[in-house]
């Protein structure tokens, strides 16, 4: 007991001191693989335009632009007399979060809840499952047009628009939601079923003290898939309604001018990239700050 | 328990047989067994002789297939609705994503008691298991046997009159076992509780109980009852008294008396 006791109380500095230096190391891994990246782009550029290779395609300023030439392309206006590209992109940027976090917060309830009523029912577990999975069959592109001739018509004013692409988006990140959290909630230990039913606990009770908390390893593993399809959906989610505010509006756009201005196309690909990664990293502390469960190795 | 004698049995078996209908089998048959207040009573017997199924019967896990059980001198289903017992199971079942507190705490949230309340009695209950330093730490941070301690603790924590018990301590090393053996002795004596352990060990059944119920299986019957007058409050002396040797040997002869429905495994159990 007294070892048990020794390992289960670490002294909490040297705890945090822990956390910091694994923080700093992580920090630094990431800048690691970023260079890295950065330098085996550079590198291929420069054997293929040495060399003269035009296998699997021909390097060139257009194929692909040099990594500085997309960061300058920041701070230059898309167009004579506007803005820097940067301030440009990044209102475009907060539109299209609007749309996901909106897209991400309507799947994740939407699909939380469908989990919660599958797991009680074995009859529309059957009968409902196979047009959910079904449902994500359907290339999100190809039923885009009609959700905004739905969805549209009914949204107050403020919503107009990104409502519907919101919906798109929602449409891509419930789906794995339900099913993580339909799995979760069936994850729950089968004796501590048997210890709740001796407390003659209510099937509510089950749900929320034990089928829940059992499940939120699932449900947020799901929600990291979810946050990163949601800005997908968004952006996928743009095209067709034809809007100019966001990212994918900004896609469009720059995809004509692509033979001439490369570079803006690269960039706006590397904020959409960082917005992305920018939902999955919340999720993931989220998911700290809430999920209490053993180290994996301990486990 | 001589002061005991007479009181209405906290747990009364007549005839009780429970089949199950897959594979046809009769897991016991015609069980009478009468639990009096404050015993503590021991059911022991091979692996297959329906010990875990009589503690699930008395629980209201399982239904008897026929004869009666009361339970507090109601229904097994009455009882359990009303929080008559608190069981601990061979794993601690403690949930994972709450604190030691947390998990103690947890029935008397489902009893809907107030927080200033429950807050009190999980106080209590670690200073009982002799946990108290750990109530903020998570199951996974302690030990096979702190977490069983816990899960004793969250079985008495709403003062239920009965205790099922279903191998406790089958999965902890020997040497905490005893230790264990003790304090699950110390923490009966406070409390007062009827306890019903199921354990396939007879030196820990000798040692704890008040009372063996010495089972045999295929159909699961009982084949005796063996009273341990030992005295309480027993200590690590109890093991190395005469007494409890000869108490050891009867209750081994009454499990051998049955020996010819024993698998050769099951035989080695008993040694």
């Amino acid at each position: 007991m007294t070892n048990a006791a020794v390992a289960a109380q670490p002294p909490r500095t040297g705890r945090r001191s822990a956390g910091v230096v694994r923080g700093l190391g992580r920090a630094g891994l990431v800048v690691l693989v970023v260079a890295l990246l950065v330098g085996l782009w550079e590198l291929y550029r420069w054997i293929w335009t040495t060399t003269g290779w035009t296998w699997p395609f021909l390097v060139n300023d257009t194929s692909m632009p040099h990594v500085w030439t997309i960061f300058e392309a920041f701070g230059q206006p898309a167009q004579i007399n506007q803005p820097s590209l940067i301030s440009v992109l990044l209102h475009k940027t907060a539109f299209t979060a609007k749309e996901a976090a909106a897209g991400f917060g309507l799947g994740a309830v939407i699909g939380f809840f469908l989990g919660v009523v599958l797991v009680h029912s074995r009859l529309l577990q059957r009968g409902f499952l196979p047009y959910i999975v079904g449902s994500q069959t359907v290339p999100i592109l190809a039923i885009a047009p009609m959700v905004v001739l739905w969805v549209n018509p009914r949204l107050p004013g403020p919503l107009q628009g990104w409502g519907a692409v919101a919906v798109i988006a929602t449409y891509l990140t419930f789906f794995p939601v339900t099913i993580n959290t339909l799995r979760g909630l069936q994850s729950a230990d089968a004796r501590a079923l048997e210890l709740m039913r001796t407390y003659a606990a209510s099937r509510w009770a089950v749900l929320w003290k034990l089928r829940v908390p059992a499940s939120l390893p699932y449900v947020f593993s799901a929600l990291r898939l979810a946050a990163t399809a949601s800005v997908v959906g968004a952006i996928i989610g743009e095209l067709p309604t034809g809007l100019q505010d966001g990212l994918g509006g900004a896609i469009v756009n720059f995809n004509q001018y692509y033979s001439i201005e490369p570079q803006e196309l690269w960039a706006t690909n590397v904020i959409a990239a960082l917005l992305g990664i920018a939902f999955f990293v919340i999720v993931v502390l989220a998911e700290k700050a809430i999920v209490r469960r053993a180290p994996r190795e301990l486990a | 328990m001589s002061e005991t004698a007479g009181a209405p049995a906290v747990v009364r078996l007549e005839g009780v047989t429970k089949t199950f209908p897959q594979g046809n089998v009769t897991a016991l048959q015609d069980i009478d067994l009468e639990l009096a207040p404050r015993q503590f009573v021991s059911l022991i017997g091979p692996s297959g002789c329906g010990k875990s199924t009589l503690l699930r019967l008395i629980g209201d896990l399982l239904e008897p297939t026929s004869g009666s059980l009361t339970v507090n001198g109601k229904t097994a289903r009455q009882a359990r609705n009303d929080g008559d017992y608190g069981i601990v199971f061979q794993d601690a079942v403690l949930f994972d994503w709450r604190s030691v507190a947390k998990n103690i705490s947890l029935p008397l949230e489902m009893l809907g008691w107030e927080r200033r309340r429950r807050r009190a009695r999980v106080e209590e209950m670690l200073e009982l298991v002799e946990l108290a330093a750990f109530a903020e730490h998570h199951p996974w941070q302690l030990s096979g046997g702190m977490q069983q301690r816990v899960a004793i603790a969250r079985a008495l924590a709403f003062e239920p009159p009965l205790l099922l018990m279903d191998e406790p301590f089958g999965a902890l090393d020997e040497m905490t076992r005893e230790r264990l053996n003790l304090e699950l002795l110390s923490i009966w004596e406070k409390t007062g509780n009827t306890v019903v352990f199921v354990t396939h060990s007879i030196s820990e059944a000798v040692f704890l109980s008040s009372r063996v119920v010495v089972m045999s299986p295929r159909p699961g019957r009982i084949a005796g009852t063996v009273d341990i007058d030992l005295p309480y409050p027993r200590t690590v002396e109890t093991r190395d008294a005469p007494r409890f040797f000869e108490l050891v040997t009867g209750v081994r002869e009454l499990l051998r008396s049955r020996g010819e429905h024993l698998l050769p495994e099951e035989e080695a159990v008993l040694e």
